[in-house]
């Protein structure tokens, strides 16, 4: 299941807000830092994550742990659908 | 009073007392006096005289602010560029005003190592981190951690009529202008908008705009004034984070723009400590009335202070919290010491009404770096002999009682996400893309951004393209904010009679084969 998130998330990344640019971005750079994403950007990753993978992602889980590159948000993405399927199997 | 005193009063005042909360560091006034002092004396000994203007190219940091004030001590004048913007800017930018110096985030090594040979009035340049002194393409090259005094530098004999910074705006040329800020201009403005926010030394002041707005800037200036604590952020890209330091640093001063409202209401706030929260500002655009009825509802202990501004006399008004449920859609009155009238056509006073806004007070900016028609066309005769008032360019409308309410502007800048957008500079952008033939842009209605900013294309015979491909071509070119978020592409373009494109009917319902280019929530 991982290697299809992190290609998922990271192809968002490059059409949405490098609209396609081949991309240096690594797996570990802050989307922040390099100045990938900005303040309106991480809404619309919030909004594709939701859709595209079917979480639900909470108010406080806006925080640059969950979010800021592509290994923590595919990380984020992993942990919260265990989190799903673990509460349907409870 | 010279804005570096903002720094040194308070250093003497309270030197223990913590400044500045940026970035995993926490600074003492003392430490940030002493940080400047040495970057003071870094910049005159590569030459940085009175009056030589210096940039800081940089995020949100405790480099960006220790800059700020180390070019004032220096007795340059300085100016903040956005972190955003692209190499043709700077450039454009850092020649007009002949920058001597630029102080730059490491980062920006090999970008600024490119177009070196494009800056000739460049000097120096100084980075982020630490290193050895050296000449790279043909610039002196230092270290902002590079050891030195902490002593202060030999006075620079500036006064307050002198230069403080230089503020870039969008102009409806299309090219930016350096919005000539004195000493006096920013002491005054401060001094207004610290007495109307009725800010002490026991305010901590969480800012996450950019320095490089003039908002954002302000937010800290204003911090070290009073001597209170600024708590600086690079961005509101994680609201729940930002949320968390409001209980964690007993933040007292919130300053919002649209935008940022309008995601914090999408927020469950509840479960956040938000007692500290003294007041929130907004500026940027009005703030939609909806929010500010939730805003009240949702945060009954904070007051809202509703203001507008522009770059040219930092802020021109505000509505006392006690009017908002009143009158919420008022930008309220004239800040202290500086007085706010209507002018109609004929340039006569109107009472009551609408009419063009002018401001008059020691807050209005100098002019225009070395645009004396430009300055002409906004600073005109006032009321004494031989004094200059602004025009604002802005409309609006004054109730019985003198409350003003903006109506519109006489030009057609776009406001997105608080910020001044030219439609001239993005188009110039978009032209510039080899299959375009004719675009357009305009600012459309948009629930997060305020305005979203829309081009609208046609192309050259034969040609193809993509929205994502002149989206790449644009997001290379400019800002992050100025980047359009929707492409529209037609087959021609409404015309008016003499032959313009008609910019008022591409405002009409979207045509089919319409592209939301980045997906828009």
């Amino acid at each position: 299941m991982q290697p299809s998130t992190d290609r998922d998330v990271r192809q968002f990344v490059i059409d949405n807000f490098l609209f396609g640019q081949p991309c240096t971005l690594s797996d570990d750079d802050s989307f922040l830092e390099s100045g990938v994403i900005d303040s309106t950007g991480v809404l619309e990753l919030v909004g594709f994550l939701e859709q595209h993978f079917g979480i639900t992602v909470e108010d406080r889980d806006l925080v640059p742990a969950n979010l800021d590159s592509v290994r923590r948000v595919t990380a984020f993405v992993e942990r919260k659908r265990q989190a799903g399927e673990a509460r349907l199997a409870g | 009073m010279q804005v570096e005193h903002f720094l040194e009063a308070s250093a003497r005042r309270t030197p223990g007392k913590l400044a500045l909360v940026c970035g995993g560091r926490r600074l003492t006034y003392a430490e940030v006096d002493a940080e400047a002092n040495r970057v003071a004396n870094r910049l005159r000994a590569l030459g940085v005289v009175r009056g030589d203007r210096v940039a800081v190219w940089a995020d949100n940091s405790v480099e960006a602010v220790v800059s700020i004030f180390a070019i004032l001590k220096a007795g340059a004048v300085f100016l903040v560029v956005n972190p955003t913007v692209k190499a043709a800017k700077l450039a454009y930018i850092l020649n007009n005003c002949r920058a001597s110096a630029l102080i730059a985030d490491r980062r920006k090594r090999a970008t600024l190592g490119e177009l070196a040979a494009e800056l000739p009035h460049l000097r120096a340049i100084v980075f982020t981190g630490s290193g050895d002194e050296s000449v790279e393409s043909g610039k002196r090259v230092a270290w902002f951690d590079q050891a030195g005094p902490a002593e202060p530098p030999p006075p620079s004999g500036c006064i307050d009529i002198d230069l403080a910074a230089l503020i870039y705006t969008s102009g409806s040329t299309g090219q930016p202008k350096g919005v000539m800020m004195t000493h006096l201009n920013i002491a005054s403005a401060a001094t207004s908008i610290t007495t109307y926010l009725e800010n002490t030394a026991d305010d901590v002041i969480l800012n996450v705009l950019p320095l490089s707005f003039d908002y954002g800037l302000y937010q800290m200036l204003m911090a070290f004034k009073v001597g209170g604590t600024l708590v600086l952020e690079r961005s509101f890209a994680y609201p729940a984070a930002t949320l968390e330091l409001i209980p964690a640093e007993r933040v007292t001063g919130l300053p919002l723009v649209p935008t940022m409202a309008a995601i914090l209401l999408q927020m469950d706030l509840s479960g956040y400590d938000l007692s500290s929260l003294r007041y929130v500002s907004n500026t940027g655009a009005a703030l939609a009335t909806t929010h500010i009825t939730e805003l009240r509802t949702r945060l009954p202990h904070v007051r809202i202070f509703s203001m507008y501004g522009l770059t040219e006399c930092k802020r021109v008004s505000y509505l006392p919290p006690d009017q908002i449920d009143v009158r919420p859609t008022s930008v309220g009155r004239g800040m202290p010491n500086e007085e706010v009238y209507l002018v109609d056509e004929s340039g006569q006073r109107v009472e009551h009404g609408v009419g063009e806004l002018v401001i008059r007070g020691s807050n209005v900016m100098k002019g225009y770096w070395e645009l004396p028609e430009e300055t002409e066309r906004v600073l005109r005769p006032g009321p004494l002999p031989g004094e200059r008032v602004l025009y604002s360019g802005d409309m609006f409308r004054r109730d019985e009682e003198g409350y003003l309410y903006f109506i519109g502007r006489k030009d057609d800048i776009i406001k997105s996400r608080g910020e001044k957008v030219s439609p001239r500079e993005v188009e110039n952008v978009l032209y510039a893309h080899p299959a375009i033939a004719e675009a357009a842009v305009v600012g459309v209605p948009d629930p997060i951004l305020g305005q979203a900013i829309k081009a609208v294309v046609t192309l050259k015979r034969g040609a193809s393209l993509e929205a994502h491909d002149l989206l790449r071509h644009c997001s290379q070119r400019l800002e992050d904010f100025m980047v359009p978020r929707l492409v529209e592409f037609r087959a021609e373009m409404p015309k008016t009679s003499s032959g313009k494109i008609d910019k008022k009917s591409l405002h009409l319902p979207l045509e089919q084969g319409t592209l939301a280019a980045p997906s828009v929530l």
